[in-house]
């Protein structure tokens, strides 16, 4: 296989694909931010048990009579996310470790930067319980009112806010 | 039928699944390019639609087939997760979600995915997504009011917009196709020379787009299923242009008090009614409940009479019609519904004598079922709430 990318509606065809096998098999759809809380908790757990097992929020997740929060459907589901992802950029020649940024930001500040909006994206996807896969995506596949709000907020305030930010991109 | 989850896989069977269709989803995203931040932050600055393309198509495809699946019963989507709103929460954190967007060049999803093929930037970016939920969880107390307000449960966006989900499953498909051709031109415009959709083949993508919203077309003319049976069986013609069997009352209350196992009553009024009356043995459903995996076993049951009971005889036999539509066999209407069987059976002294010299074993068969039955029914409420046997719902989200 070629470095080049897939047909972006072909990609989209197949990524409906697999997510409705998901809903037709599962009955339920994609997700990735609730894996990224569950691991969250996870290591809480680990460093903080009494804290985490006491804190409002986290205790809807750990403690007593609880599955460890790493047994979780997301969590298996990202595993096998970082799994497909690699094999297909070592089919595409892809693989390698390296920084992408805008033309004019050094790796520096785009770590920083993705870190910031990486941070944003968990604290925001708790709200909307759930990131553009599990709230917007997976939502609108199965016509839910929350994952057009979703995506509509989400994409709506990328484009609102974009110009500000055009210096990390253009 | 769909979904396999609970009945046919198990939790941990379920884990397995898990990992195989996230290994999917991964080599799909990476293989459309959501492994670049560049590729994925172009969708706002115009460069590089390729994420409006996928995310549309992808959302398009799914939803088509959720439908498709539903018209021909192959997806029960009564029982499938539909994520809950949150009104205000939701565009909150969409908004939160969105800046991060522009700061991150990834969502959660995309960034696993350009991790593991090593770009280190998506590696801060989930390190920072970990901190996220961390600060969020932390902060809960501030906003934990915030959190749960504004909550209108498992609505559907048609039901929001008070459209049929055929007519919005054509307009996202006419919106989605629309958005395809306005960005390419948009996209090209900013490019010049070299984008995505230079590649493009104008005619082949001119002809797919055809095809789709041609789907949609057909997407406004096909009904949801359940709806649409129970549409038809409700129908007055429908009704009367279809025999049915018929038990009287006094049978019923004959066979009650006998403890005849082969007969089951199907009561289908509100649980309103029969939390306050309900026969000894009957089970009480809802027309939607019919379709459900829950009492199919009951359903097919050949040698057991279903007896349909409601508040009048109409009803009864929409209940009857619905069932005989999906299959199953052995049925029955009550005669009269229920308020006959409470006039003529339950309530004491209303016995009419119609002259016949059966007159006096009526009135004493009737009296003897009264008391007898009454005492069932007082008996089956000393000895607690029944289990619900309703449609389990599968849970979900994030």
């Amino acid at each position: 296989m070629n470095t080049k990318y897939m047909n972006p509606y072909l990609a989209g065809f197949f990524l409906g694909l697999v997510l409705l096998a998901t809903i037709f098999i599962t009955g339920r759809g994609l997700g990735a931010s609730g894996a990224i809380k569950d691991v969250t908790i996870a290591v809480m757990d680990v460093f903080a048990p009494a804290h985490t097992e006491r804190a409002p929020f986290f205790n809807n997740y750990v403690g007593p009579g609880k599955e460890n929060p790493l047994k979780s459907w997301l969590v298996f589901e990202i595993a096998g996310v970082f799994i497909g992802a690699f094999v297909s950029g070592l089919a595409s020649n892809r693989l390698k470790f390296v920084t992408e940024a805008g033309p004019k930001v050094r790796p520096k500040l785009r770590w920083l930067f993705a870190a910031i909006g990486g941070a944003l994206f968990g604290l925001g996807a708790q709200f909307a319980r759930g990131c553009t896969s599990g709230a917007a995506l997976s939502g609108m596949a199965v016509l839910s009112t929350a994952g057009f709000i979703a995506m509509l907020a989400i994409f709506g305030t990328g484009y609102a806010v974009a110009y500000v930010a055009r210096k990390l991109w253009l | 039928m769909g979904p396999f989850v609970p009945d046919l896989i198990s939790d941990q069977l379920n884990l397995v699944v898990a990992l195989l269709l996230g290994i999917a989803f991964g080599f799909v995203l990476e293989q459309a390019g959501f492994s670049s931040s560049r590729k994925l932050a172009g969708v706002f600055y115009g460069y590089d639609f390729t994420v409006l393309r996928v995310f549309f198509t992808a959302a398009i495809t799914a939803m088509s087939g959720v439908l498709l699946l539903d018209y021909f019963g192959l997806l029960d989507t009564d029982i499938i997760f539909v994520n809950p709103t949150w009104l205000v929460p939701t565009i909150v954190g969409g908004a939160i979600m969105g800046v991060g967007f522009i700061l991150g060049g990834y969502c959660p999803g995309t960034s696993v995915c350009a991790a593991a093929i090593g770009k280190i930037d998506a590696m801060f970016f989930v390190g920072g997504g970990l901190l996220g939920v961390f600060v969020f969880g932390e902060l809960y107390p501030l906003y934990d009011n915030f959190y749960a307000s504004t909550s209108l449960g498992a609505v559907k966006v048609f039901d929001s917009l008070g459209m049929t989900q055929g007519v919005f499953a054509f307009i996202l498909i006419a919106i989605a196709v629309g958005a395809f051709a306005i960005t390419t031109l948009i996209e090209k415009r900013a490019n010049k020379t070299s984008a995505p959709s230079f590649e493009f083949k104008p005619k082949k993508h001119f002809a797919a787009g055809t095809a789709v919203v041609a789907l949609g077309v057909l997407f406004i003319f096909m009904p949801n299923r359940k709806t649409h049976l129970i549409n038809e069986v409700s129908g007055t013609h429908y009704i009367s242009s279809h025999s049915v069997s018929t038990m009287d009352v006094d049978e019923l209350a004959f066979r009650i008090v006998d403890h005849e196992p082969n007969v089951h009553i199907v009561d289908i009024r509100s649980a309103a009614e029969y939390a306050k009356l309900a026969l000894p043995g009957s089970d009480n459903m809802t027309l939607r409940d019919f379709f459900s995996k829950e009492w199919a076993p009951l359903f097919s049951q050949r040698h057991v009479k279903k007896i349909l009971l409601a508040d009048n005889e109409t009803e009864e036999r929409t209940g009857y019609l619905l069932l005989q539509k999906l299959g199953y066999e052995n049925l029955a209407v009550l005669n009269g519904g229920f308020e006959a069987f409470n006039k003529t059976i339950l309530s004491p002294s209303t016995f009419v004598p119609v002259g016949t010299r059966w007159d006096n074993d009526v009135k004493e068969f009737r009296e003897q079922a009264r008391t007898k039955i009454l005492k069932m029914i007082a008996d089956s409420r000393n000895a607690g709430p029944k289990v619900e046997k309703k449609p389990k719902k599968i849970q979900g989200g994030c």
